[in-house]
């Protein structure tokens, strides 16, 4: 240990350490809470509401009309084939859902929007999507939801409301943690 | 395969910056051990080979359209045009994360080759330091930011860079320049840490960080005045600076590293102020990892897949390392480095130099506060708060003019202790600011406007004082002719008359500022083809319509017909003779966009200029709405930046012994 006047000397010293590392404590907290908040994210004013319903004509013929759905979790994925690389990086993630829940009491739901039908068909058989897809040819579903660009997803419960909204890709574990809540509230009491 | 080479090829540069680190610290105990340095040489050449690679590939795989690499297929499409495929790399994140390790790895090569052989106790320590750095981004780059990473199944087309960027050509060179000022600040950075590090020496980093810490001042320097411009050109509001987080991540280190520049002087003159350098070159490059997050996290300006990017927390961990290393080797060190002596005078340069970092650094911790409030204030109490320019700008008018009024003193007094002469100097200096402030005042000018001016006037009339008085000594000692005499003042001594001229540049860039802040006129209005409009001393006449299809996007112009004065009568053919310029404002339809981009068009003189934006237009009717915006002496602050950039070059430039 030092001797006494070599303590006297060191003592600023440490005060400087501690006042610079409580600073940069302070800091560095402040940018690990701003990490946790998106600055552009407008909550939806959807949320919590009845999803709107829509009739939607599907790229392998027939219809889904949303209230046949009513009971299940629904996931409403607006996508396009030329959304790069969102649309790319999330489809895989969308169908991996849909096989994983599609016997618990989920149904996933690709509605299409300003696109070619031919791309828009290239694109599911590319992918090998499964579950349910559609075009919105006049635009009125994503104007029922609200939707501002492509990819956007909308999740909702047994009881037809909409309890999430996703901008930009999805993955697996983003809608697993909010889908098990949901399918285990098996009469749609869900909160 | 590009997307497996260049991955390799990153691989190769995480293991050569680890090596290079992991040797010189383990041989940290031989310092004079010539195998310490070749290996570190070694370990340089390699890192810098594996980023190359990798460089080499995202190029081949952006100019080749390979979108089968996500970050080829964000970023370009088929009709990007070659140019801006190359500058395609430093279009988004990972990309310009790569352009970043790569410059690193350049400098590191350049450190380790230039001082081969010299300086054995201490070039081993900076280059421990230049590794550990880049360590961090190339180890960011095999991680949460891959620029290699692949899509699962390969799109058709790609997205397209950003339209904004890709509608100016000034986004090919101001992120490079930005990068190679931000990169460049970790050559002080490594050799301050690095002296710390050995603990042999207090005052050599100075002298062999004086050309580099010029060559980063001066890039940012020149990437700041770009992005002004960029601003001007492209956004569309007739404005250069607006205070957004991202100028202000790139301003905040500029700031410290001028103050940097001038304290640096004291120590190698004076032999004074070693804490206070160590800790503003830390800071400069601590604000250059602070800036790139800022601007790179999303955690002010968001992207669409933030949540999903661990690039944030990646970084704040980085940041916290450097600063807790930091701070502790130079707590470690402080009794070696203390200065021995202190100030001699108030009334002398190096005390001037001393108020001048004080200023700057208050101006950096504005706008750092201005920044982070709005995060501070929804941490504490949850609500949104923005702070805009109307903060900014009232700190910075007072803390400028003090600035400015310190730079003219500074210049006109002399180092050690001012006697006599440097009285009767100051004497005539603040004679001519008060009869030009006198007279300014006559002309019409008030308020703050005319103390800023008064305050350039000082400093403009302080350095060319300087160069008149050093021509004239030296035509009396070497009956040199006066030009001569003058020329040769640089040849002798190119710090400090490069630096004079730097500061006349400001000065420039101070009076365009006050020029254009103070009175602005601004006229919106919609006009059917045939009809006029007047604003500021022009009438402007809306002449047609045009539609022109390029390759990259389709471009609908208004030929704009302007004529000066208030002439009402204008009826006629377009390209009528009297017309003084014909302008183009257009908006640009890209397909990656939903929305147009427009290029304003801009009549540029001395005095004003006139700067029209085409913001809406119907066909059908064959109508626009133009704004037309008439601003004072904003060519000012394009001459004078580009004054301050040249004078940079030349300073740092080898100057060849006569």
């Amino acid at each position: 240990m030092a001797v006494a006047p070599n303590m006297r000397s060191s003592w600023p010293r440490v005060w400087a350490g501690i006042a610079g590392a409580a600073g940069a404590a302070v800091l560095l907290l402040v940018l690990v809470f701003g990490l946790h908040r998106d600055p552009k994210a407008i909550p939806s004013p959807l949320i919590g509401r009845q999803a709107p319903e829509f009739v939607l004509p599907l790229f392998d013929g027939g219809t889904l009309a949303t209230p046949a759905l009513r009971g299940r979790v629904v996931v409403v994925n607006f996508w396009a084939s030329w959304c790069v690389p969102a649309c790319y990086e999330e489809a895989p993630h969308l169908q991996r859902i849909w096989d994983r829940y599609r016997d618990r009491g989920l149904t996933v739901v690709g509605v299409n929007i300003q696109d070619q039908d031919r791309l828009a068909r290239d694109f599911i058989a590319r992918f090998g999507l499964t579950f349910p897809n559609g075009v919105d040819r006049l635009g009125t579903i994503s104007i029922d939801y609200g939707v501002y660009g492509v990819p956007e997803t909308f999740l909702v419960d047994r009881k037809g409301r909409i309890v999430h909204k996703y901008a930009g890709a999805v993955t697996e574990e983003m809608l697993v943690s909010e889908i098990e809540p949901l399918l285990a509230d098996a009469d749609g009491a869900s909160p | 395969m590009m997307a497996m080479l260049g991955f390799l090829s990153l691989m190769l540069a995480v293991g050569c910056a680890a090596g290079g680190l992991v040797a010189l610290l383990a041989g940290h105990r031989l310092p004079h051990d010539p195998a310490r340095a070749a290996w570190g040489r070694v370990a340089a050449a390699g890192l810098f080979a594996g980023v190359t690679l990798a460089v080499v590939m995202m190029e081949a795989a952006l100019i080749g359209f390979d979108f089968s690499i996500r970050y080829v297929a964000a970023n370009v499409n088929r009709a990007t045009p070659l140019l801006f495929r190359v500058a395609g790399l430093w279009g988004a994140l990972e990309g310009s994360i790569l352009l970043w390790a790569w410059i690193l790895a350049a400098l590191t090569l350049l450190v380790a080759v230039k001082y081969r052989g010299r300086h054995p106790d201490l070039i081993p320590s900076v280059l421990t330091v230049l590794f550990g750095i880049a360590l961090f981004f190339v180890g960011v780059m095999v991680g949460p930011a891959n620029p290699f990473a692949r899509l699962p199944v390969v799109p058709p087309d790609g997205r397209g860079l950003n339209p904004l960027l890709q509608n100016h050509l000034l986004m090919a060179i101001h992120p490079p320049l930005l990068y190679v000022g931000y990169v460049g600040l970790s050559i002080p950075y490594a050799f301050a840490m690095g002296t710390l590090l050995s603990g042999q020496h207090r005052d050599e980093w100075m002298t062999l960080t004086r050309r580099w810490t010029l060559v980063a001042w001066t890039s940012l320097t020149a990437g700041l005045l770009l992005g002004a411009r960029w601003s001007y050109d492209v956004l569309g509001w007739g404005g250069y600076w607006a205070w957004d987080p991202v100028e202000n991540a790139a301003f905040m280190p500029w700031l410290v590293a001028t103050a940097f520049i001038h304290s640096s002087m004291v120590q190698e003159r004076r032999r004074l102020l070693r804490i206070w350098n160590v800790s503003l070159v830390i800071l400069a490059f601590l604000l250059t990892i602070f800036g790139t997050f800022l601007t790179r996290s999303g955690i002010l300006a968001s992207v669409h897949s933030f949540t999903q990017s661990l690039i944030g927390p990646v970084f704040v961990a980085f940041l916290g390392l450097v600063m807790v290393a930091s701070l502790l080797a130079l707590l470690a060190r402080l009794p070696q480095i203390r200065d021995e002596g202190g100030l001699d005078s108030p009334l002398s340069r190096e005390a001037m130099m001393l108020l001048n970092n004080v200023v700057l650094l208050t101006m950096a911790f504005t706008i750092f506060v201005g920044t982070i409030f709005p995060l501070i204030v929804e941490a504490a109490t949850g609500a949104k708060v923005t702070v805009g320019p109307p903060f900014f700008n009232r700190l910075f008018v007072p803390l400028g003019i003090v600035l400015l009024m310190v730079m003219g003193l500074g210049t006109a007094l002399r180092w050690g202790r001012s006697g006599a002469e440097e009285m009767r100097k100051l004497g005539w200096l603040i004679g001519i600011t008060l009869l030009t402030v006198t007279a300014l005042g006559f002309a019409g000018i008030r308020g703050a406007g005319l103390v800023a001016l008064g305050a350039v006037c000082f400093v403009t009339v302080a350095q060319v004082g300087e160069y008149v008085r050093g021509a004239l000594a030296r035509r009396a000692a070497t009956s040199e002719s006066f030009p001569v005499a003058l020329r040769s003042l640089f040849a002798l001594n190119r710090q400090r008359y490069y630096g004079y001229l730097t500061h006349l540049g400001l000065a420039i860039v101070i009076t365009g500022i006050v020029g254009s802040q103070s009175g602005r006129i601004e006229v919106q209005r919609q006009l059917l083809v045939g009809q006029a409009m007047q604003v500021g001393g022009y009438t402007l006449r809306l002449d047609g319509l045009v539609a022109l299809p390029g390759a990259d996007k389709l471009v609908v112009a208004a030929p704009v017909a302007v004529f000066s004065g208030n002439s009402t009568a204008l009826a006629g053919s377009p390209g009528s003779p009297g017309a003084l310029d014909i302008l183009r404002p257009s908006e640009n339809f890209y397909r990656q966009a939903r929305t147009p981009v427009p290029t304003p068009a801009v009549r540029s003189t001395w005095r004003q200029d006139l700067y029209v934006v085409l913001m809406a237009f119907d066909p059908a009717a064959q109508s626009a709405v133009l704004r037309a915006v008439v601003t004072p002496l904003v060519s000012w602050i394009w001459v004078g930046g580009t004054i301050m950039v040249i004078a940079g070059v030349l300073a740092g430039w080898p100057s060849h012994p006569t």
